[in-house]
């Protein structure tokens, strides 16, 4: 654990960037340091590897006074991400890579045959490993230099603002990926970052600090959207938290009906049989339970009445169907996922699949509506669960998705497995 | 053709000789200047208010004339290629230092700062990260050095035979042989191109990892073109929802 007790990073001049900060980061989660330009956030990272030295408190890890150990030894048993990467750009990716581990005194052999290592596990493809870092994209350096940050296996990673110089799309799948990296290995990671949206996703703690160096409030994202500290807090994160917070309810409990589905060559008596009476569409969906799209009941049977053959009368009924827009895993998605289907849905209704894209069954927006007011029901009995454990059930659940069998899917009414998985690392 | 090339006896070297005269004479001095630039910089660099005089000084170095070197020099030295030899090295460190520090210091921030986190001592990131990536900043200083010296070792020919091949210059107007003045020119002219030909070559040896001319600039933005695998998969799942919505309008 690294311990923060009472730090104060006054300079000469009088500025004061951080002022008696006492927090404590719990190991193997991340721990997001957000606030405004000139909160100190960053002058904190850099004084937990003594990049800059405090003028009050005293930091520990696991113990130990930082300010009593060599710095150098200190900081190579951190890995440090920068915003620009920061890359050797006269050296190739594979030994900007392995540089800590020749420091530390390995061979080069043994050096560069980690480096391969983790550039498999950032998701570089090996044929770059000779390349230099101007052959990169920013993304692709980026990667690199968390490979690079990671390659002695420190227990404590350090990223400053690591995804902000990088455009939205690449910034989300370098945030995917940091949470994937975090499921296999569990380091204890202190991320800094400006934008509240990064640090509710990916942050099992989060401290809120304002200018001048102030801690505003330090809590996991749940507790943080359900409830700010004070008005700068609440400011902070912005119009739409209550929203942003169905991301930590699972979608498991919800409840979805398979009534209203058939397939593209389902016959008027099911059709007429499967159509409920608050919903006048149906779910198309073809051989393999994939959703196709909606249609109206009636417009439905006439059609299949009269066609006999069946690859004309299919081609002809998928094109006036409704798209069905993107569905949601249940179980894995949030309820979050699960409105936003419901409200971008023609019908109003969500489609639910499960994790190899089948249908399971559908909801309307009211059943979501109840499941929420359900969630709020069940947290406001439980209060604020303790942080320790966060960390630990987001890492087991992040690898969940991406490994998801691609096996015959099961019946209907059986959702995935992890149904109480905090669904934070799907998203 | 024996009139450019007859080299009157009192050189004391063929052609090809005073080539090679002329080049130890011009080059010695830069080696000797960038190895002492090199830890001045690296002060410079670790102190940044040691730099303004350093500065200074080798300004001021550069503005004595060669001549009133030479005269100090004599005393000590003699009539010698070190007396010529000295004020060159001098004279390319007025080049060389800013050459090291600018070049230094226009290292990216984020670099500098990822090698002090990884663990890296002041001297270790100056000679294994700051220097490496400054080498084409430095290979500029250096080249200018170089040619500046070959053209200024001719002058040497003012304390007696030691300006190599600007000994004929003065040969050519004592014996009335023009055609060695020209050879004289001509000669030191082709030498800088070629010098500077060469230290053009050993930058781009030194740096496979810049973009060198149009076909690894076409390589870098064709490999930057090709993203994350991520990337595009994300852009199609973003798309539907907004597909949707226009669906429903």
């Amino acid at each position: 654990m690294i311990r923060i007790e009472s730090v104060t990073k006054r300079y000469a001049d009088g500025t004061v960037a951080v002022d008696d900060l006492t927090l404590d980061i719990p190991d193997g989660s991340i721990t997001v340091l957000v606030g405004p330009s000139g909160c100190g956030k960053t002058t904190t990272l850099r004084m937990i590897n003594r990049m800059i030295e405090p003028s009050g408190g005293r930091i520990l890890l696991d113990g130990q006074d930082l300010a009593q150990q060599p710095v150098t030894a200190l900081r190579r048993s951190m890995g440090y991400v920068i915003q620009n990467a920061g890359l050797f750009q006269h050296r190739t990716i594979v030994d900007n890579i392995a540089t800590v581990p020749r420091m530390l005194g390995w061979d080069r052999g043994r050096a560069r045959e980690r480096a391969r290592e983790l550039m498999d596990r950032v998701g570089l493809d090996a044929t770059l490993a000779k390349r230099y870092p101007y052959q990169l994209s920013g993304g692709q350096q980026q990667r690199v230099g968390v490979a690079r940050a990671l390659a002695a296996d420190p227990p404590v990673l350090l990223m400053d603002e690591p995804f902000s110089a990088v455009d939205p799309i690449v910034r989300k799948g370098l945030q995917a990926e940091l949470l994937r990296i975090q499921s296999e290995l569990g380091k204890t990671i202190v991320f800094v970052t400006h934008d509240i949206d990064e640090a509710i996703k990916l942050g099992n703690m989060i401290a809120v600090m304002r200018t001048g160096g102030h801690l505003a409030q330090y809590a996991p994202p749940d507790e943080l959207l359900s409830a700010p500290a004070d008005a700068f807090v609440e400011d902070f994160l912005g119009t739409d938290r209550g929203i942003r917070r169905l991301s930590f309810f699972t979608s498991a409990g919800l409840d979805v009906t398979a009534t209203p589905i058939v397939t593209a060559d389902a016959d008027a008596a099911q059709i007429a049989e499967r159509t409920l009476p608050e919903l006048p569409y149906l779910l198309v969906t073809d051989a393999d339970g994939k959703p196709l799209g909606w249609a109206k009941a009636e417009d439905l049977a006439p059609r299949t009445d009269a066609g006999d053959g069946a690859s004309t009368e299919d081609g002809a009924s998928t094109a006036d169907l409704l798209p069905h827009g993107r569905p949601f895993v249940l179980g894995q998605d949030s309820l979050r996922d699960a409105l936003d289907c419901a409200v971008l849905s023609p019908t109003g209704w969500a489609v639910a699949v499960d994790g190899t894209g089948k249908v399971v069954g559908v909801t309307s927006q009211e059943t979501i509506a109840t499941a929420i007011r359900g969630a709020h029901a069940g947290r406001a009995t439980k209060p604020a669960e303790p942080d320790a454990d966060a960390p630990d059930a987001a890492d087991t659940s992040a690898a969940g998705p991406a490994q998801a069998p691609a096996t015959d899917g099961p019946a209907p009414d059986a959702p995935d497995g992890d149904a109480d998985a905090p669904v934070k690392a799907a998203r | 053709m024996n009139q450019y090339f007859d080299m009157p006896s009192d050189l004391q070297h063929s052609y090809v000789g005073l080539i090679g005269l002329h080049l130890q004479e011009a080059l010695l001095p830069v080696l000797f200047g960038l190895l002492i630039a090199l830890p001045l910089a690296l002060v410079c660099s670790r102190f940044s208010w040691f730099y303004a005089p350093v500065l200074w000084v080798t300004t001021v170095l550069y503005a004595i004339p060669s001549l009133a070197f030479f005269v100090v020099l004599l005393d000590y030295t003699g009539d010698s290629t070190t007396t010529v030899m000295i004020p060159l090295t001098v004279y390319s460190l007025v080049l060389l230092v800013p050459a090291i520090v600018e070049g230094t210091r226009a290292v990216s921030p984020d670099t500098v700062a990822a090698a002090t986190a990884m663990g890296f001592g002041s001297l270790r990131r100056f000679v294994q990260v700051e220097l490496p990536i400054a080498v084409p900043a430095i290979m500029a200083g250096l080249r200018l050095a170089a040619v500046s010296s070959i053209s200024l070792v001719s002058v040497g020919a003012i304390i007696g035979n030691e300006g190599a091949l600007g000994n004929l210059l003065h040969d050519g107007q004592i014996y009335h042989r023009d055609p060695l003045i020209i050879t004289s020119v001509v000669t030191t002219a082709v030498l800088a191109i070629v010098v500077d030909g060469l230290l053009v070559l050993a930058q781009v040896l030194l740096t496979p990892w810049q973009p060198h001319g149009r076909r690894a600039a076409r390589r870098a933005a064709r490999a930057a073109a090709v993203d994350e695998p991520a990337a595009p998969r994300d852009a199609v799942t973003d798309a539907v929802p907004a597909a949707l919505e226009d669906a429903v309008r």
